[in-house]
């Protein structure tokens, strides 16, 4: 069984219709890559995928499990990882704080839900932000950030916080990491650090969706590349089949221009 | 005639009557900012519109006669007076007489509902996605506002803060109005009775030199934030 399915997913703004029934399947350790040009409804799936956005309608499977529509939506949903376009760090913690903060949390949260207060908590929690930290610090040395992880964001590289949040984005494992343009707010000498790191995941396994307009990066990358335009998949297939020799029409149009 | 010193003496006093105005104001008046600033910004339309309105009424009307209507309106209609402290201590029961009381609560409303402004224009200038990436990290609401969103908040708010806290000190003058023996009301006794226009100055200096800590105060909290930049 796929490990995502997403069936006839819509989305509507008001009166706009941004996803049209969108369609499609991964498999665990499949890295899915969506392109398209600006407004085809590529982030929008993203971020209904991740929550951000409620979709109007469709299914989002997992598992085999019903995620969405759900009678109890859950708000705090981790299948899934983001990694922004814009970094999105919080500026007042430092790198490792940055990607301590959701295991921590969330770990302080389940011990309140099984009502541990008191001195146990104090306990539990400084146990477990011992072993929160060294996690963090073997995540920012996977992305090559050793030596940066009691830097604060201000103090960074584009390139350098972009890694920092693909690193706080492992902090909680998920199932699936999706980015969202992660290199689109850099400058051209910093996007290869972040397309170093990507590509080291894939070779770790992970399940991941990227929707980007690095297309030689996309075609390197992926298992799977889905083309969208007008919020429909336009064309979905391997990487061989979907930039050597495109069916559509839009795809051909899209891929010629060459400027995305 | 008094001597220099003992002018000092009781410009001091009345000194000690108005920084304590000026600190009980800031401890009740900051956290109700942030709750009214909540109200105002609820999604549920009735609060919303009601906590505006309160906050329309209490920036638009002088601060001096919200003083006067919180003093003397309970006991001119009959709803309640104002306590009378009892602890035995001097010092405390004269300083925080029924009309410090009174005033204090008018000032901790009056200037909740400025803080609240500036707070709201501090959390709404955060961009969404510091909202949107402590949600896809798992994070509750509250969590969010406090772990992620605060600390950038209140960088944010300090300049503005600053203005306000500074515009307080100076506006606890305004407690004289219905006879809280402040620095103000002392310097003034001495113009009346002893027809000494100096020491009303000499206030002014007192009112200087504060003010000149307070500034001194947050140019070092914002140093202390210049870690990180929002």
């Amino acid at each position: 069984m796929a490990l995502l399915q997403v069936e006839n997913l819509t989305k509507n703004f008001n009166d706009t219709q941004v996803l049209k029934g969108v369609s499609f399947e991964l498999e665990k350790g499949e890295v899915l890559t969506i392109i398209g040009s600006s407004g085809s409804g590529k982030t929008t799936l993203l971020r209904c995928l991740n929550f951000l956005e409620v979709a109007s309608g469709g299914k989002i499977l997992v598992n085999g499990e019903v995620i969405f529509p759900a009678k109890k939506q859950m708000k705090n949903n981790l299948t899934f990882g983001l990694v922004f376009q814009s970094f999105n760090l919080f500026p007042q913690y430092t790198a490792l704080q940055n990607v301590t903060l959701a295991m921590d949390l969330t770990f302080q949260n389940s011990l309140k839900e099984k009502k541990i207060r008191g001195f146990a908590f104090k306990k539990a929690v400084k146990e477990n932000k011992a072993i929160n930290d060294i996690t963090a610090k073997q995540l920012l040395e996977r992305v090559g950030l050793a030596d940066k992880m009691q830097n604060y964001p201000c103090e960074l590289s584009g390139g350098q916080q972009q890694r920092v949040a693909i690193a706080r984005a492992l902090a909680l494992s998920p199932d699936i990491l999706c980015f969202d343009e992660p290199t689109s707010a850099l400058d051209p000498e910093l996007t290869g650090e972040v397309l170093k790191v990507i590509k080291s995941l894939k070779e770790e396994g992970r399940t991941m969706i990227i929707v980007t307009h690095e297309m030689d990066f996309a075609k390197n990358v992926s298992d799977k590349v889905i083309f969208m335009a007008d919020g429909v998949i336009e064309e979905e297939g391997t990487p061989i089949q979907v930039f050597d020799n495109p069916l559509s029409e839009k795809t051909k149009a899209f891929l010629s221009k060459g400027e995305f | 005639m008094e001597t220099f010193l003992q002018i000092s003496g009781e410009l001091l006093n009345g000194f000690s009557v108005s920084v304590m105005l000026f600190i009980f104001t800031l401890v009740f008046s900051l956290p109700l900012g942030l709750i009214i600033c909540f109200l105002t910004t609820s999604k549920f339309t009735p609060v919303r519109a009601f906590s505006k309105i309160v906050v329309w009424i209490l920036r638009g009307t002088p601060l001096m006669l919200q003083i006067f209507a919180i003093f003397y309106l309970p006991g001119l209609l009959k709803w309640f007076t104002w306590p009378q402290m009892n602890t035995g201590w001097k010092w405390f029961d004269s300083t925080f007489s029924t009309r410090f009381i009174a005033a204090l609560v008018a000032f901790s409303i009056n200037y909740a509902a400025y803080f609240s402004e500036i707070y709201r224009g501090g959390i709404q200038s955060i961009p969404y996605g510091q909202y949107e990436a402590g949600k896809v990290l798992g994070l509750n609401q509250s969590q969010v506002f406090f772990k992620v969103v605060f600390m950038q908040v209140i960088k944010r708010i300090l300049p503005p803060m600053s203005n306000e806290i500074v515009t307080l000190i100076k506006d606890t003058a305004l407690a004289t109005s219905i006879g809280i023996v402040e620095l103000i009301f002392s310097a003034k006794e001495f113009m009346v009775v002893d027809g000494l226009i100096w020491p009303l100055f000499y206030a002014g200096a007192f009112y200087l030199i504060f003010v000149g800590i307070i500034t001194v105060l947050f140019n070092f909290i914002e140093k202390k934030l210049s870690y990180y930049k929002v």
